[in-house]
């Protein structure tokens, strides 16, 4: 088990990590997500122990390990560049942890074998790192972690610089390998959907704080405030400010919602509403037909093949719409828009979610 | 026009070589005739000069003098400047810019302002007209530009790299010897040639910190004439010696040479 217990972390007068406690359970997947500089790497730094927190302490299955140094610790690290030791064979690369454990040859070997199988490395043993492909290589780094059989596995945005055939073999693999031995398993990553699609927890991470712990889905659905809501949200979340009176939201630009059932017990007041891109809608959803269409005036248009995303400047925001299948707009052009308002965060002027959809109505 | 492209660089190569052949030519020859006038190639063709050096001690002396300050300038500036590159390019610390630059400025210095200090402090401590005076004090040059350049080698390999091998175990010491110095060999191997090159040419601090157990051979070869008269050809000899140990060094760090210019260090 770790655990962070008001970890901060000053670099000169920049504060890269901000009051962090967590506490990550053995055989956990947790999910570090959140933008670049958002301190991710800064985080699993501390956790590893290459850094020292400036505030705080780390610990270690009930232990204080604040300053111990990274070689007594059971820790295996994969960076997002290729780091492997350019002089050395795959091989002994691989066989590098186990070779300064003193395993024995016999070990080294079949365990060698055994990850250089896994991660199909198996006919590039002889060669050096930097003759192998950018995704040999990675699978090289991941290979050394894996035999370690460390306590914790620091994954800092392993698959980003891989293609995406790769990504998704390796995506759905490591996990499997590493929770087989009850390892706390951290993975960094920029990607909401990869955090969604790795499960297990997710820390969303803004500015050196974590915004939010709990189980991904739940954090995903029900974030604590915009911030999160905004980190854990690809394309980014639409926003507005409305003003809530009786059963209307009166938009900044003039134009009217009904407030939906279940929002009705809001007081009456200034809110920010937000909602993701796939709650903006061409047509009406069925239960919200009372509401008049919103005028939203297109600028750009990207088609990915099955949805297209329009971005669209609507009562002075600017949202972004997935639809589903080829929309081909132009700049410029006039579209009439329906927000599906079953689904909406509410958050007060500090932007803490005071109203989140429940789970049944959340998709 | 196509056929004379070879005509421009062999022309630039016998200006170059032109001194050399000159150098080589006139070791062959007798002092006679050399005085003498002007021939091509030698007529009365003769090593004994070469069999004169290398059989008299007073002059392979100074190669064997020269020789032991160099390598042991050459050891004491890398093992002294590995550390010392490796903190430059891996650690912050206070002033540490300032302190890289000033390390140039000891090479901004002629070698002559320092030749009476260290003449005084060596003739006190009793290491006068011994190989590691001369040593010591080509150190003072020697280790800045060796700090310099290996920093910049070493700069080339990611913190990462390090940092992957504490994870995987390695205490600092197997590290530094068993993964960092094979990345960076090639710049250790420019290196040792930079500092060799200076080392083996640098002639008023070696001459001045020696009288006579450890005169170096540029030293030795000043004395131009003997009682025997000028002695040419044993002169020309001993030049053609003393480029020899230069052309193996480059000889060896060839191919490493260019990674180092590129780099912008050297």
């Amino acid at each position: 088990m770790l655990e962070l217990r008001n970890v901060s972390k000053r670099v000169g007068a920049e504060l890269h990590i901000r009051d962090v406690s967590l506490k990550l359970e053995p055989g956990s997947l947790n999910v570090l997500l959140g933008p670049t500089l958002s301190g991710k790497t800064s985080l699993m730094r501390l956790m590893a122990g290459l850094d020292r927190p400036t505030e705080g302490s780390v610990w270690v299955d009930g232990k204080d390990a604040t300053g111990v140094p990274v070689q007594k610790r059971n820790v295996a690290m994969v960076y997002q560049q290729f780091i492997n030791y350019p002089t050395l064979t795959v091989y002994e690369n691989i066989a590098s942890p186990l070779r300064l454990s003193g395993a024995s040859k016999a070990e080294i070997d079949a365990e060698v074998q055994k990850a250089a199988k896994l991660m199909q490395l198996t006919e590039f043993l002889d060669r050096t790192p930097l003759s192998l492909s950018g995704g040999q290589q990675q699978r090289t780094a991941l290979a050394r972690a894996v035999v370690k059989k460390a306590d914790l596995v620091l994954l800092d945005e392993p698959l980003a610089n891989l293609d995406y055939k790769l990504r998704e073999e390796l995506r759905e693999e490591l996990p499997k390998i590493f929770a087989e031995s009850g390892t706390v398993f951290v993975y960094a990553t920029t990607e909401p959907t990869e955090a969604l699609l790795l499960g297990g927890n997710t820390a969303t991470l803004n500015e050196g704080r974590v915004t939010q712990f709990a189980p991904t889905v739940e954090a995903f659905r029900n974030p604590v405030d915009i911030t999160t809501a905004q980190t854990f949200s690809d394309p980014p979340m639409n926003t507005i400010e409305v003003t809530k009176t009786k059963n209307t939201f009166n938009l900044s630009g003039g134009a009217q919602l009904i407030v939906p059932k279940g929002y009705w017990t809001l007081e009456d007041g200034p809110y920010t509403i937000g909602f993701r891109a796939h709650h903006l809608k061409m047509s009406s959803p069925a239960e919200t037909t009372k509401n008049e269409p919103l005028k939203a005036v297109v600028l750009i248009t990207e088609i990915t093949g099955s949805e297209s995303f329009v971005h669209v400047n609507c009562t002075g925001q600017n949202w972004v719409m997935i639809a589903r299948g080829v929309h081909n707009y132009d700049p410029g052009d006039a579209i009439e828009l329906f927000i599906d308002t079953r689904h909406l965060l509410v958050f007060d002027a500090e932007g803490t979610t005071i109203h989140s959809a429940t789970e049944q109505q959340a998709a | 026009m196509k056929n004379f492209r070879w005509f421009v660089p062999t022309l630039y190569i016998l200006f170059l070589m032109a001194p050399i052949y000159w150098l080589l030519n006139m070791s062959f020859k007798t002092t006679n005739e050399i005085l003498g006038g002007f021939s091509l190639w030698p007529k009365d063709f003769t090593i004994d000069s070469y069999v004169e050096i290398l059989t008299n001690p007073v002059w392979y002396n100074g190669y064997i003098n020269s020789l032991s300050y160099v390598l042991l300038n050459m050891i004491i500036s890398v093992s002294f400047a590995l550390p010392a590159a490796y903190a430059f390019s891996r650690y912050r610390f206070l002033g540490d810019k300032h302190l890289f630059f000033w390390l140039l400025t000891n090479r901004m210095a002629p070698p002559a302002v320092f030749a009476l200090p260290f003449l005084q402090l060596y003739s006190s401590m009793g290491l006068f007209d011994t190989p590691l005076a001369v040593a010591l004090a080509h150190a003072l040059f020697n280790i800045p530009l060796s700090v310099w350049i290996l920093e910049g080698f070493m700069s080339g390999v990611p913190k990462e790299i390090d940092e992957t091998a504490y994870i995987d175990g390695y205490s600092f010491p197997r590290f530094f010897v068993k993964i960092f110095m094979p990345l960076i060999a090639s710049g250790i191997g420019v290196t040792a040639f930079f500092v060799f090159m200076f080392s083996w040419v640098e002639l008023l601090l070696a001459k001045t910190l020696t009288s006579v157990a450890a005169k170096p051979i540029a030293a030795v070869m000043t004395r131009t004439s003997s009682t025997a008269g000028y002695e040419l050809g044993l002169l020309a000899a001993a030049g053609v010696l003393t480029i020899i140990p230069g052309a193996i060094v480059i000889w060896f760090v060839r191919n490493h040479i260019a990674k180092g210019f590129a780099m912008g260090r050297v």
